[in-house]
């Protein structure tokens, strides 16, 4: 089975293909650019470059992947409505997977681990997950000493994610997820041919809005 | 040839679809998905609200417009999106959707500015567009233009230099305690007011000011002096009179100026859009004001006036037929694009 896989939650805008058997996740190409800023942009280019990679077509792909956060909104929504939009267009099924977790399935880690990405106003999100890779605690957004106020009860003895070195611990990996890692997250579900839940931001915060008072006056009394 | 637009510029997420066939161009489907109701309490448009709605009402749009024309995407030879000015998140939503869908279709994609899609869209009710002037306005802008082809550059004769109409609707709505959006509101309570009630200021009419621009701040702040005089006085503040004569202020100054600018550019044709288009008294007073000077009045229905995806897909349906050249795929969301900026070409 082939799979696309996107994420866009973290400053790299991630496209990759790869191909999942019964037994195995095997990376066929990834595109990977690191640039904050552009991810409307950079996108669709890097998911044909990938594709041109395998010496595959778009319309080859028989599922899609996206991470769906948490990650700053405006950059994690491309990537999601990206393969919102790929999956109806193309007619195959779009499962979403945390981004966080599929970090940590890159990691593979076999020890306790946190997962840290930037959220930005001098906050972090942030995950744990065991030995095994099995999520324990979040995802969270909390500011980095909160975290690692955290730690000694969660156990992590290592932090993955771009920015784990705010954890103070070993420091496994700081990259964003890779599309094997992506994929590995879903491959029960794409090799059970599941039905996708509809996919869901992991925002994490509530927009920055709140209703107006009293009008100010203009005339002073 | 069939077109597919996509709109997210502000709060409604619109996708349209359009036929176009020897010549003429036929609106086949307008999907709107808003989130008005989600940015009333708070009294004006929240970015991060209207973004996230764009996100979860996109492809289902896409679905109820596809399905309303009678055709499948394998139908789609085209894709069009506004790729700006706008609210950049909320624009980044449609750009990266129309992108997907674009490439997956295998098919070209047209970035387009907003405010020429608000004149194309007429087409799609009145026929072919002479060279016309343009009067654009609505909660988030205000323009006069030149428009000597849908296809070609625009020149910018005008705009508000403060607040968009639109705005000035919303902020006097919330000041005489209507609610949001204000625009359909006052339309409604000034039908039975007196519009000479009050006279307020009309903005940027004296004789050394812009002749093209417009000003609502200083309207909006004499309205509010008014309210607040009749409060400290204890009396009653006639709803019905202070919107009646608000909204003639602005009406007459928008029509005024878009008359002198189509005889002083030689037009023969007014054509009005945005969503303040809708107001039943600026249509009224534009349609007089024109006939009194010999000009034809145009005026799209008001479900094409508001913003949509009919409108980009018209305008997207227009460029290719011109045989303008397809937008590349890095094309980004431009929250500032230039109005001279009819569509975004490759760097
Ligand atoms: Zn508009």
């Amino acid at each position: 089975m082939l799979v696309l896989a996107i994420d866009t939650a973290t400053p790299a805008i991630t496209a990759g293909l790869v191909e999942l058997t019964a037994d195995a996740v095997r990376p066929r190409a990834a595109r990977v650019t690191e640039n904050a800023r552009r991810h409307a942009e950079l996108l669709m280019p890097g998911v044909l470059a990938a594709c041109a990679d395998a010496g595959a077509k778009l319309a080859e792909v028989d599922a899609v992947v996206t991470g769906v956060g948490p990650g700053p909104f405006t950059g994690l929504r491309v990537g999601m409505v990206t393969a919102a939009a790929l999956g109806d267009a193309l007619g195959v099924p779009v499962h979403g997977v945390g981004t966080l977790d599929a970090i940590a399935a890159d990691v593979a880690a076999g020890e306790p681990l946190v997962v840290v990405t930037d959220a930005r106003r001098r906050e972090v999100y942030w995950a744990a997950y065991d030995g095994a890779g099995t999520l324990l605690d979040g995802p969270h957004v909390t500011a980095p000493a909160a975290l690692v106020d955290r730690l000694p009860e969660l156990g992590a003895t290592a932090a993955a994610g771009p920015s784990a070195a705010a954890t103070g611990l070993a420091v496994r990996s700081t990259a964003g997820p890779s599309p094997v890692g992506l994929v590995a997250v879903a491959a029960a579900a794409l090799r059970a041919g599941a039905e996708p839940a509809p996919l869901e931001p992991l925002y994490l915060r509530r927009p920055d809005a709140v209703p107006p008072g009293q009008a100010k006056k203009v005339t002073t009394p | 040839m069939i077109v597919l637009g996509i709109e997210t510029s502000c709060d409604e997420t619109g996708v349209g679809v359009v036929r176009a066939e020897g010549g003429a161009t036929t609106l086949l489907a307008n999907e709107v998905a808003s989130s008005v109701d989600e940015h009333a309490r708070f009294g004006g448009v929240v970015p991060e609200v209207a973004s996230r709605a764009h996100l979860q009402a996109m492809v289902p749009a896409v679905h109820r417009a596809l399905a309303t024309a009678g055709v499948s995407g394998r139908d789609v030879d085209a894709v069009a999106v506004t790729s700006g000015p706008g609210l950049t998140g909320a624009l980044l939503v449609g750009v990266a959707a129309a992108k997907a869908y674009a490439t997956a279709w295998d098919v070209p994609l047209y970035g387009v500015n907003h405010l020429s899609a608000h004149v194309a869209v007429d087409t799609l009710q009145h026929g072919p567009l002479p060279p016309c002037l343009a009067l654009l306005v609505s909660g988030g802008h205000s323009s006069l233009l030149d428009v000597p082809d849908l296809a070609g550059p625009v020149t910018p004769l005008g705009a508000t230099i403060d607040d968009a109409a639109g705005e000035a609707f919303d902020k006097v709505a919330r000041l005489l305690g209507l609610p949001f959006p204000g625009g359909p509101h006052i339309d409604r309570v000034a039908r039975d007011g007196d519009p000479a009630a009050v006279a307020f200021p009309r903005g940027l009419t004296g004789p050394r000011d812009a002749a093209f621009d417009f000003s609502f701040s200083g309207l909006k702040t004499a309205v509010a002096r008014h309210v607040e005089a009749l409060a400290r006085a204890g009396a009653p503040v006639p709803v019905a009179d202070v919107a009646a004569s608000f909204q003639e202020a602005v009406v007459d100054v928008l029509t005024a100026k878009a008359v002198r600018a189509a005889r002083e550019r030689g037009m023969e044709t007014l054509l009005l859009g945005g969503g303040v288009a809708a107001n039943s008294r600026l249509r009224a007073l534009a349609q007089e004001r024109c006939d009194a000077a010999g000009i034809v009045l145009r005026v799209p229905r008001p479900g094409l006036c508001t913003d949509n995806g009919a409108m980009v897909a018209a305008l997207g349906a227009h460029l290719a037929v011109a045989g303008a050249p397809a937008s590349p795929l890095d094309l980004p969301a431009d929250s500032q694009m230039p109005v001279t900026e009819v569509l975004v070409r490759a760097r």
